[in-house]
């Protein structure tokens, strides 16, 4: 343990200090373990009956035989547009909220309030009320059909919420000395905004974005509905892509004697989700935004 | 005030406007979902009615609404804990490396599919569980997956709650020679409550609006539990598993569960933010 | 389009629809649904069919093959259940649906078109010694008038009930069979799909369950650790369903308005076709001799 020096036994009398420091230390250590071997566990167990059936081809191949045989290179390819409209709807859309909600009102305000409890409300729709929502509304009211736009667009409604959570803290945690600066320096509302706080936020906002990648990857209910069952390559966004969860969901409780490669393609899952974690935390390192926010002083 | 100024409050209020609509236009669509079987069998009667068979004429939803509760509520019990704490951890207690990693697995612990989950809760958990008597399949297990389902909101909101507390006051703190706990405790938790709380929130209704883990895990059996080893069916679970092969008027009935599970929420968010103001 | 107009009732601001459009994906168009039958003796056109799950793997194993001898073809296969099949061929949004169980008296202006069939067995634990059961101790199990296992000659144990969720096929099917109102049903797991249920009996030594008997062979020869009983003396297996020794089963059906396409009734014949039946076998359900009731 590296920081330990930080704690310092100020008297010896203060006995009962040290020991409900200890008792803190070690509940928060027990809880961290805890979280991390559950974890383990589930990862190990998918890993242990999914890793056999991997090679090239399996990641590559046509779907055959209802997923039992050949590979899921088209379920890959479809859910990687879906996560592309999802985001590029939902992160414009969720950061510009967000600054409504912690830079132009106040937070008290009526609009604030009656933005946030939808927001609240919104995160409990049931993901099934979502697709027959967005079966409803996007693929028929809107005409877009059974498509890889009309799941992304469901989608997206539903990471709005932890989206603008985030967003909102992320916006909120930059200290309170940046804007005083950027306001001495007569910079405008906006360019603080984009050079100023945006910037300081961006680690965290970026943890809220993969939080979200993550719901929105692990959906299967919401997308049955919206951007559907077709195991075909997609030629646009128009096409209708079965994405990897609901691959998994089909394979594992529908389709008999799916369960090995249900386990598989959730290795592979967990593997898109590490690389794009991976590939956002270099990004940000390479803005020379740190990887990760901190609060320091305690080190 | 510039142009730029103004063009960025209309985008960010239409945003924000826009974001909200998502809720009315959906509940709109609950509605006249539910309209047919509201009309013709009422309210009261899914609150009076003697048991659940849609197909025989009864309706009764308070088994379901009590589950619903239970799991929901029982989730954020556990998910709350370990995911404060999994936030303190990455900030005052892991070593940098630990700190990354242990974010790095909550962050993917948010990615796996809730029929993941589901599967592992059913051939791993459940048997386990089943020990305690019965086929394993009921509120508790339901409940211990949901929470780990959950888990990660909590710990990425507490994570970035943590975060924005400001530098000097835990400088400060060391500097008044205040111990590691005695700092979380009487400054970061304080000053960070508001975040934590957000992130709770946003963690029950999450549990409330998971349905495929719960269905594989709960049991589905429609009587009012009367401990955490019964079995018993949530409002979603209720909808996914009968939706599919619903005929027209069963269909309609199964939407008063999601208009019902949304008047739930509302509630539950409602009295949240009203004793968070209060208290403040 | 028809449907069009109906679902526009449900957000009555299409003027607030096109905003959002507008703003949420910059440009839209509609997808071409239209199927233009035969050109020069050659099938073209998309077909949409929505519905039942459990038929979804075969439909589109059938239709990448209907897809290989005719490729200006494009059939899509969509799920959501044999209600949102059958809700979707009325409204027109889709031209077949596809529904695990027969159609109610409300649903009589559509027409079925049989592709297969499933059969429906009990089944319980590898390791329960139990042998065969009557009729009689069927339903006094699952109305809970029996409920250890020593009753009917097994060993010591509570007996755990594994039911399915009211309007299921299988749920229908087998009370039908038994005769058995579900008010009177006290199951301790409801389960929704066939997996669900065959991983809760596998998971539980003393729970019996019943499921579709093509899934429950798939997975007896992967190692799963379940049993078919037999029903009245005859054995459970896709070859007495075959034969019609087998009493429960439940039909596959596709589904169409009183005239559809000449695609889609093309399509249809073909699903019923002789063509197909290795694809049918492949996915654990059972043939059935077609009578070509395809219109035209």
């Amino acid at each position: 343990m590296s920081s330990t020096q930080s704690v310092k036994p100020t008297r010896s009398g203060q006995s009962t200090h040290t020991i409900r420091e200890l008792t803190a230390a070690f509940s928060i250590w027990l809880a961290a373990g805890l979280v991390m071997a559950i974890l383990a566990w589930i990862l190990i167990d998918i890993s242990i009956r999914g890793l056999s059936q991997i090679n090239l081809s399996f990641l590559i191949d046509d779907v055959t035989d209802a997923g039992r045989s050949g590979g899921i290179g088209p379920i890959i390819l479809s859910t990687i547009l879906i996560l592309f409209v999802t985001l590029s709807v939902s992160v414009p859309l969720s950061i510009a909220t967000a600054i409504a909600l912690t830079e132009q009102l106040n937070s008290e305000s009526l609009l604030a309030r009656y933005v946030r409890r939808c927001l609240d409300i919104l995160a409990g729709v049931p993901s099934i009320v979502f697709g027959l929502f967005g079966n409803a509304f996007f693929t028929i009211t809107l005409g877009l059909g059974y498509s890889i736009l009309s799941g992304g667009l469901t989608l997206s409604c539903m990471v709005l919420p932890i989206l603008i959570r985030t967003a909102e803290q992320a916006i909120n945690s930059v200290p309170l000395e940046h804007r005083h600066a950027a306001a001495a320096l007569g910079m405008s509302r906006s360019t603080t905004l984009f050079r100023v706080i945006l910037p300081a936020a961006a680690p965290a906002l970026a943890a809220g974005i993969v939080l979200s990648i993550g719901r929105a990857l692990a959906e299967t209910a919401a997308l049955i509905f919206t951007s559907g069952y077709v195991a075909r390559t997609p030629e646009s966004l128009f096409d209708s892509g079965r994405s990897l969860s609901v691959h998994i969901y089909d394979l594992a409780m529908n389709v008999p004697n799916g369960g090995a490669r249900a386990y598989a393609a959730a290795c592979v899952l967990v593997a898109m989700l590490l690389v794009i974690n991976e590939t956002t935390a270099l990004l940000l390192k390479f803005a020379g935004l740190g990887s990760t926010p901190h609060a320091g002083g305690c080190r | 005030m510039s142009r730029n100024d103004l063009i960025l409050k209309i985008i960010s209020r239409v945003s924000a406007l826009l974001s909200a609509a998502v809720v009315l236009l959906i509940l709109r669509f609950l509605i006249h979902e539910a309209t047919p079987a509201l009309r013709e069998i009422g309210l009261y009667r899914f609150l009076t009615d003697p048991s659940w068979h849609p197909l025989s004429g009864n309706f009764n939803l308070k088994p379901m609404i009590v589950a619903t509760l239970v799991t929901s509520l029982g989730a954020v019990l556990i998910a709350g804990p370990l995911g404060i704490a999994s936030g303190l951890f990455v900030h005052f207690y892991a070593p940098p490396a630990l700190a990354t990693w242990h974010r790095r697995i909550v962050e993917i612990l948010a990615g796996i599919p809730s029929v993941v989950f589901g599967l592992w809760g059913l051939v791993v958990l459940a048997p386990i569980i089943a020990n305690l008597g019965g086929s394993g399949q009921n509120l508790l297990t339901a409940t211990v997956v949901l929470g780990l389902m959950v888990l990660p909101t909590v710990a990425v909101l507490s994570d970035n709650a943590v975060a924005a507390v400001p530098r000097e006051a835990i400088q400060g703190a060391a500097a008044l020679g205040m111990s590691r706990w005695a700092t979380v405790w009487n400054i970061v938790l304080p000053e960070s409550r508001s975040g934590i709380v957000a992130g709770i929130i946003l963690a029950l209704t999450r549990a409330f609006g998971e349905t495929m883990a719960v269905l594989m895990l709960a049991g589905n059996v429609v009587e009012m539990p009367t401990s955490l080893l019964s079995p018993g069916r949530t409002l979603n679970a209720n909808i996914a598993l009968e939706l599919g092969y619903a005929s027209t008027s069963h269909r309609s009935v199964l939407f008063v569960s999601g208009l019902i599970l949304m008047l739930v929420v509302s509630v539950m968010v409602t009295v949240i933010s009203r004793r968070r103001r209060t208290t403040q | 389009m028809n449907a069009d107009r109906k679902t526009m009732k449900l957000f009555p601001h299409p003027f607030l629809a096109f905003i959002l459009s507008l703003l949420l994906t910059g440009c839209f168009r509609n997808p071409s649904n239209e199927v233009s039958g035969n050109v020069d003796g050659k099938l073209s056109g998309k077909i949409t069919l929505t519905g039942s799950s459990t038929i979804a793997p075969l439909i589109t194993e059938i239709s990448r093959r209907f897809e290989e001898q005719h490729p200006a073809v494009r059939i899509d296969v969509q799920t959501g259940g044999s209600g949102k099949g059958i809700a979707d061929t009325r409204m027109g949004i889709a031209e077949i649906g596809m529904a695990s169980r027969s159609l109610k008296a409300d649903e009589a202006d559509l027409i079925t078109h049989q592709i297969a069939a499933d059969g429906v067995g009990l089944i319980v634990h590898s390791s329960n010694p139990i042998k065969d059961l009557t009729a009689e101790q069927v339903i006094s199990i699952y109305t809970n008038q029996i409920q250890n296992w020593k009753e009917v000659g097994g060993k010591e144990g509570d007996i755990t009930i594994v039911h399915k969720a009211e309007g299921r096929a299988t749920l229908e099917v087998f009370l039908n069979h038994f005769e058995i109102d579900n008010t009177t049903v006290k199951p301790d797991v409801i389960v929704g799909e066939n997996e669900h249920a065959i991983k809760t009996v596998a998971g539980t030594e003393n729970a019996i369950g019943y499921v579709s008997i093509g899934t429950a062979e798939a997975d007896i020869a992967a190692g799963v650790p379940i049993r078919l009983l037999p029903l009245g003396g005859v054995e459970a297996s896709t070859a007495t369903v075959s034969s019609g020794a087998f009493p429960m089963s439940r039909p596959l059906n596709l589904i169409t308005t009183d005239s559809p396409s000449s695609l889609a009734s093309e399509f249809i014949r073909y699903c019923q076709s002789p063509e197909v039946h290795d694809l049918i076998r492949s996915q654990y359900f059972i043939p059935v001799s077609s009578e070509p009731n395809v219109a035209q």
